[in-house]
């Protein structure tokens, strides 16, 4: 690969796919966070780390356009998100809300189907591409082998792997993760954060995930997003690590980071 | 569509078509098939046999095709709308909306309605309201307590109050008027004849149309409003559109054929058994095709000789009441979801 080649490459990685101005995000008048200004680039996995009640959440929601910001822009690229029709932002931004839904009798295979749905015609019938997209989505996840089963019969991991599956069949630039590793153990945790910033890079997808596991969100993310109470910190996970913002962050939490081994310890 | 369930659908229809037949051969004044068929495909033959067949009982099948259908339909789009595998027509209080309406216009008879429209469609516009007005309060209920037992509850009380509206406008209406509501209230697919089967035709089938192209939101809508959005699907005005195919298919059918009862609420059970998906482009034609299959089934019980004079509604409770509560006393797991 010659030089030119790679530094074409390198700034398409770093392309910022959704940005914020002057973002407010709350319910209400009242703002949860305001004045947020930060940007996903392309090829990234960023963590959204914060306390309970902190606006988790809600920043994702607006993000994905779900819910109304109190003031400011979301961009995606270019144009801002509040113009856009639902059509339209769901080719831009795939979600992954936490716990599982209530499927009705849809098998994996369906399920990760409705993924498709923004690209599909009036009655949603997959083309050879579709059903491509869905079976690569399954085989990356890992859950081609039970494609014919129920959401309902599937451990809670499984099942988390199945909406991933589905947002990876949406093909959008940028994928929203609320709180993705909640009833996993380690060994989920860890499978599915190497598994999301391996597709953010070879795919060039921004990834943004809410998580409470600070530890392997620091050892696996590129970037964290740290929401230091009314206002969010972005920087990288050495960053955090070394500035002392997460000192502040949990100080009230009855835990001290230590600098030393890079971990929390109980105060 | 899967294989099996192509094969499903195909056996539904033939099964369907079958009973049709059958339906066209039974009756009070005993024809032959060989009668039967001549009346049916070579032409309008003039006696009396003929008119049996094309003036009386193919009304009365077609009519039960229609209606059940678009019960069917109803209930599916009910209980995707609201989540809820018990919503349908009946339970929500769509059909006593429906009912009222009707006894609004033939009980209490305002002149100034009557007067500017034929009757059978003010009796159409005046189901059609009800169906809509109730459908509006549930939807209205539903956003304020989104929990399923409430909104039944909540359908269940408006029902009771439509329920005593009627009954006082029962106790203040002549007699000849409140025989014919009483008549309608038990529920029949004969009394559809002649441009009247157009009337239901022409709603019936626009709202099963709708229907089908609701197909694409109505499976985003399975995993919730927030994974709907992201899908791309624009949730209010897409829930507006559900309500509006519902108040129409269930409006228009309680207007023609009276508030039948369990046909919407046990017959996308009764699809989702057999094709065990709740995936709408394959769930919606099994239940419109079960729909009218059981619609005849039930009208063909009302007409076996010797057990003339039964109520339809009758009969229709007889077979679904036991359904249902099969369905969700059996624990399977497609018996308790949508």
């Amino acid at each position: 690969m010659g030089a030119v080649e790679r530094k074409t490459l390198g700034t398409h990685r770093m392309k910022p796919l959704l940005t914020t101005r002057s973002l407010s995000v709350g319910h209400g008048a009242l703002p949860l966070i305001s004045d947020i200004n930060c940007e996903l680039r392309a090829g990234e996995l960023v963590a959204l780390i914060g306390v309970n009640g902190g606006g988790k959440s809600t920043l994702l929601n607006t993000l994905a356009g779900l819910h109304a910001p109190i003031s400011g822009d979301v961009l995606l690229e270019d144009s801002p998100l509040r113009q856009m029709s639902a059509a339209q932002r769901a080719r831009h931004i795939a979600l992954v809300l936490t716990g599982r839904p209530q499927a009705g009798l849809l098998d994996v295979h369906t399920l990760v189907a409705l993924g498709r749905q923004p690209w599909t015609g009036h009655f949603g019938r997959l083309s050879a591409e579709d059903l491509r997209q869905v079976d690569a989505a399954m085989e990356a996840t890992g859950i081609a082998p039970f494609a014919n089963r129920s959401l309902q019969h599937l451990s809670d991991g499984e099942a988390q792997r199945v909406m991933i599956a589905r947002a990876l069949a949406q093909d959008t630039p940028v994928i929203l993760l609320d709180e993705p590793m909640a009833f996993l153990d380690l060994v989920h945790r860890v499978r599915l954060l190497r598994l999301l910033r391996e597709l953010a890079r070879t795919r060039s997808k921004a990834v943004l995930l809410s998580t409470h596991d600070l530890q392997t969100a620091l050892d696996l993310c590129d970037r964290v997003l740290l929401i230091h109470g009314n206002a969010l910190w972005s920087g990288s996970a050495q960053e955090a690590r070394s500035s002392g913002v997460l000192q502040e962050v949990f100080a009230g939490e009855g835990l001290r980071f230590d600098p030393a081994s890079g971990s929390f310890r109980p105060a | 569509m899967t294989r099996r369930n192509t094969i499903l659908l195909v056996a539904l229809a033939t099964a369907t078509v079958l009973l049709f037949f059958l339906h066209l051969l039974i009756g009070p004044v005993p024809l032959s098939a060989q009668v039967v068929m001549d009346a049916l495909f070579s032409g309008s033959v003039a006696d009396g046999s003929s008119r049996i067949v094309l003036g009386v009982r193919l009304p009365e099948a077609l009519t039960a095709i229609l209606a059940g259908s678009g019960l069917a339909a109803c209930g599916l789009l009910m209980q995707t709308l609201f989540r809820n595998p018990l919503a349908g027509p009946s339970v929500l209080g769509l059909s006593s909306g429906a009912s009222l309406g009707v006894a609004v216009l033939m009980l209490a008879r305002p002149v100034w309605i009557i007067a500017a429209l034929p009757s059978d469609l003010a009796v159409v516009i005046g189901s059609f309201l009800g169906a809509i007005g109730v459908l509006l309060l549930i939807m209205l209920a539903d956003r304020r307590m989104g929990d399923g037992v409430a909104l039944l509850i909540v359908g269940l009380m408006v029902g009771y109050l439509c329920g005593a509206i009627i009954d006082v406008l029962q106790v203040a209406s002549p007699g000849s008027a409140l025989k014919g509501f009483v008549l309608w209230g038990m529920g029949s697919f004969s009394s559809v004849v002649n441009d009247r089967l157009l009337w239901l035709a022409l709603p019936v089938i626009t709202g099963l149309l709708a229907a089908v192209l609701l197909m694409k939101p109505l499976n985003a809508l399975l995993l919730g409003d927030a994974y709907a959005s992201s899908l791309g699907v624009p949730v209010q005005r897409t829930r507006r559109m559900i309500m509006w195919t519902t108040g129409l298919l269930a409006g228009t059918v309680t207007a023609f054929c009276g508030p039948i009862a369990f046909l919407g609420l046990a017959t996308p059970h009764v699809a989702r058994g057999l094709c065990r998906t709740s995936d709408h482009r394959t769930l919606l034609p099994v239940t419109i095709v079960c729909g009218a299959f059981l619609a005849l089934f039930c009208d063909l019980i009302v007409k076996l000789p010797g057990v003339s004079g039964l109520p339809l509604n009758a009969v229709t409770s007889l077979l679904g009441a036991p359904v249902v509560a099969w369905v969700l006393w059996s624990g399977k797991r497609w018996a308790r979801t949508v």
